[in-house]
């Protein structure tokens, strides 16, 4: 499962971050990283991007992005 | 102890404070520029504290060091090549995890550092406790409190600052990140490789540059290639080497790898020095993102803010600009009765006051503009209003956070072009000022209420409207064309943190809005006032001394034969008589004032150009018109009055009627709007395109595409208008 189907409200556990080059160090090195627990806030009103809690603090994501991102433990 | 005045350097996340702490420390004695080379804001400092003469450098705000961005490289490179005496790292105390990412990479890079743990309030306030000494013990590093918007903490940083720039040596870095066997295996293989001399040459610390060549970090590599040329084959040959056995032996790249293990060694720390009282915390800002970014209230309330900001920039900034534009009227009125009629007095009044003029009316719309975006900056709200609008901006390519320059384009470019600096990717910015001269500016309105005023009668409204319409289109048409063909790459990931709501403080929102705002004074001041004078020389010279005697001998002739008449009629005549005469001098000053265009270079110019109006169905009368209106677009409309005979004196009915009068069609009129509408930006909106892109290039490229695109969709207009004419 990938982070684009947790629905709003979820919580799940990232198993991998996808992707390539900048986009996959820029998210690691906002500690999206394996193992992290994050929380999906809500998404943007025209469905795009999301808005996660993730180590205390809210960043957003485009769906596209977050698509890349496999979880677990979806709960 | 030594009094030498030291070089502080102030680092941390976006969000952290850093601004208000930098604000604090400095107050208004700050120097605000641009690092060498990109257009990343510097801001520099100094200040008298302790007996020691403090320069205080901004470092850009950034959540890492590894070189993506333009920022990470500024930064990065200032702490390397510069060596500022201290670096204090400022930390959002809330959020101390992630931004000991970043303070882990500072700690490696060897250099003194302090840390701030800042806005410690807040965090205390939603149960989060962090063990100061454990945490200055565990990494080594002084760590100081602080409460940035309330002076708290701030002396005791900066005494803790100044102790650490006295003390001998750098203490080694004994606490620094313990990566894993294997890649602490590599580490060595290439630290090895880094000898004296090779260490001396490149200047950086041997560990650190064994990191990023296991990191594969391309500016490093750049260097030491610079540095040491053939020297530095064996080692980046080692570096590819142990690259590669990482890769096999954790099936990843082994950036990827020591970032994880970064976060590894920071979660450790987390684990001993912070404690969060609950887990499910009292979290204000969330319940305003409930209403802010709403699935149903978001959008309509973000609407709301920007039509405020809209009305805030462009109906209150009028008021001031009336002032200003009577002071400006004023000084040149007083001018005029000082100064002996001449040359130099028309340069004066025509050429530099009038410039300079234009200039300064816009002050009031900018210094609004720069403080409603300061206010939604410092709270927090522009991040959602990226995040809200990032769906729509995304399908032009272009980042969530575009939205506002290019909706400011409707009232004037220049703050709309120079707003982009709150786009961090190079690519969204060029962008974004590439096609936001296609948002019809307000100084464009004037010149389509005159035209379709006069030839589309009833249906004026909804011509101006298709005609901002056809903006809008060209420019996500083309938004879409650049990003594809020019501008190509991978879209920046859309990774934006969204800090919690803050309460600004008033002194850091006037320094930011003045900062901006002195910057367009200053800098634009000098391309306006240039090309006003240039305009003024161009439409002033050669200048026509016999037409001029030949139309003195008419206006002689006129007075004379006025003054028979007016003697011979009777006494209730005598009124009509005067009010015929003055019509018809103004009739002959007007003349005077045509024939006189006509002859100057501008006109010249005008007539020499004609050939490639006529095409798009304009005279060469529009066309100068069209070509002063790169001073300021409302230009056009005064140009088409001297030009058609009126006097800019009248009322627009007087150049209405003159512009029916000179046999235009409404095909014409539409053509020449559409032109107006895409034709190369004011000489304002292009300094500001220079100096936002530090490109000459791109300025001209600017200049060139939106001409071409101007005249081929005029010529599209005028050509099938002809043709369905025909055709009907």
């Amino acid at each position: 499962m990938d982070l684009s189907q947790v629905k709003e409200g979820q919580s799940c556990t990232i198993d991998r971050v996808g992707g390539s080059g900048s986009f996959r160090r820029r998210v690691l090195e906002m500690g999206i990283l394996k193992g992290s627990v994050v929380h999906v806030e809500k998404y943007a009103p025209l469905k795009d991007p999301l808005e996660l809690i993730v180590k205390g603090y809210h960043v957003s994501l485009r769906v596209a992005e977050a698509a890349r991102i496999t979880v677990k433990e979806v709960t | 102890m030594s009094a030498r005045p030291l070089t502080i350097a102030l680092a941390g996340n976006p969000n952290s404070g850093k601004t208000t702490i930098f604000n604090t420390i400095t107050g208004t004695r700050q120097k605000v520029g641009n690092w060498p080379g990109v257009t990343v804001e510097k801001k520099e400092g100094r200040v008298e504290k302790f007996g020691r003469s403090l320069t205080i450098i901004d470092l850009p705000g950034t959540y890492s060091l590894t070189p993506f961005s333009i920022e990470e490289i500024v930064a990065r490179d200032y702490i390397l090549e510069q060596r500022p005496d201290v670096v204090i790292d400022i930390i959002d105390a809330s959020n101390l995890e992630r931004s000991l990412y970043l303070a882990t990479q500072l700690r490696e890079l060897d250099c003194k550092i302090v840390f701030a743990l800042n806005m410690i309030d807040l965090a205390r306030s939603r149960g989060v406790k962090i063990d100061g000494d454990k945490l200055s013990s565990l990494l080594d590093v002084p760590v100081v409190f602080t409460v940035g918007n309330r002076r708290e903490g701030i002396d005791a940083l900066l005494k803790c600052a100044i102790a650490l720039a006295d003390a001998d040596s750098p203490p080694e870095a004994r606490r620094r990140v313990k990566y894993s066997q294997d890649i602490e295996a590599s580490l060595r293989v290439l630290q090895e490789m880094i000898d004296p001399s090779l260490a001396a040459r490149l200047g950086y610390n041997a560990r650190w540059t064994a990191v990023k060549l296991i990191e594969d970090d391309q500016v490093i590599k750049a260097h030491l290639q610079a540095r040491a040329g053939e020297a530095s084959q064996p080692l980046l040959e080692a570096a590819q080497q142990q690259r590669r056995q990482l890769y096999e032996r954790y099936n990843d790249e082994p950036e990827i790898i020591t970032t994880d293990e970064r976060y590894g060694y920071i979660s450790g720390i987390i684990k001993e020095v912070y404690t969060t009282s609950t887990q499910e915390r009292v979290d204000i800002s969330r319940h305003i993102d409930r209403l802010l970014t709403n699935r149903f209230l978001g959008l309509p309330i973000f609407f709301l803010f920007i039509w405020a900001m809209f009305q805030a920039t462009f109906s209150l900034g009028a008021y001031p600009m009336d002032w200003i534009e009577s002071a400006v009227g004023a000084v040149s009125s007083i001018l005029d009765h000082l100064l002996p009629a001449g040359m130099v007095k028309a340069l004066l009044l025509d050429g530099i006051v009038a410039g300079v003029g234009s200039v300064i009316v816009f002050l009031p719309n900018i210094l609004i503009l720069f403080f409603c975006i300061a206010l939604f900056e410092d709270t927090g709200y522009m991040s959602r209003a990226a995040f809200l609008m990032d769906k729509v901006m995304h399908l032009i390519g272009l980042h969530g956070k575009s939205f506002i320059p290019m909706l400011m384009g409707f009232g004037c470019n220049v703050p709309a072009i120079m707003a982009t600096r709150t786009l961090e990717s190079r690519k969204d910015r060029i962008l974004t000022i590439l096609i936001t001269p296609f948002m019809s500016c307000s100084a464009k309105l004037p010149v389509y209420i005159v035209l379709a005023g006069t030839f589309f009668g009833a249906r004026a409204g909804t011509v101006i409207f298709a005609i901002y319409l056809a903006g809008i289109l060209l420019a996500i048409l083309f938004g879409r064309l650049f990003r594809d063909a020019l501008l190509k790459g991978e879209d920046a990931p859309f990774v934006m943190e969204l800090p919690p709501y803050r309460i600004p403080m008033l002194k850091s929102l006037l320094i930011h809005m003045w900062d901006r705002s002195k910057m367009f004074l200053r800098k634009m001041g000098g391309v306006i006032l240039a090309g006003s004078i240039v305009i003024w020389v161009l439409s002033t010279f050669p200048r026509q001394y016999d037409t001029s005697a030949s139309f003195a001998a008419q206006r002689e002739s006129l007075t004379a034969r006025y003054a028979t008449e007016i003697t011979a009629a009777a006494d209730a005549d005598r009124g009509v008589l005067q009010v015929e005469r003055d019509q018809q001098m103004r009739q002959l000053a007007r003349q005077q004032e045509e024939a006189r265009m006509a002859d100057t270079y501008l006109g010249r110019l005008g007539r020499w150009i004609a050939p490639v109006f006529a095409p798009i169905g304009i005279d060469w009368r529009g066309g100068v018109a069209l070509l002063t209106g790169f001073v300021a677009k409302e230009v056009v409309v005064s140009t088409m009055g001297v030009l058609y005979a009126v006097g800019d004196d009248q009322g627009s009915e007087a150049l209405q009627e003159a512009l029916r009068a000179s046999g235009m069609q409404p095909i014409s009129a539409l053509s020449m709007m559409v032109f107006v509408l895409l034709y190369l930006p004011c000489v304002a909106t292009t300094a500001t395109i220079r100096r936002e892109t530090g490109s000459v290039r791109w300025m001209l490229f600017s200049i060139t595409y939106t001409t071409a695109v101007a005249w081929l969709a005029a010529l599209l207009v005028y050509q099938s208008g002809r043709l369905l004419a025909l055709a009907a």
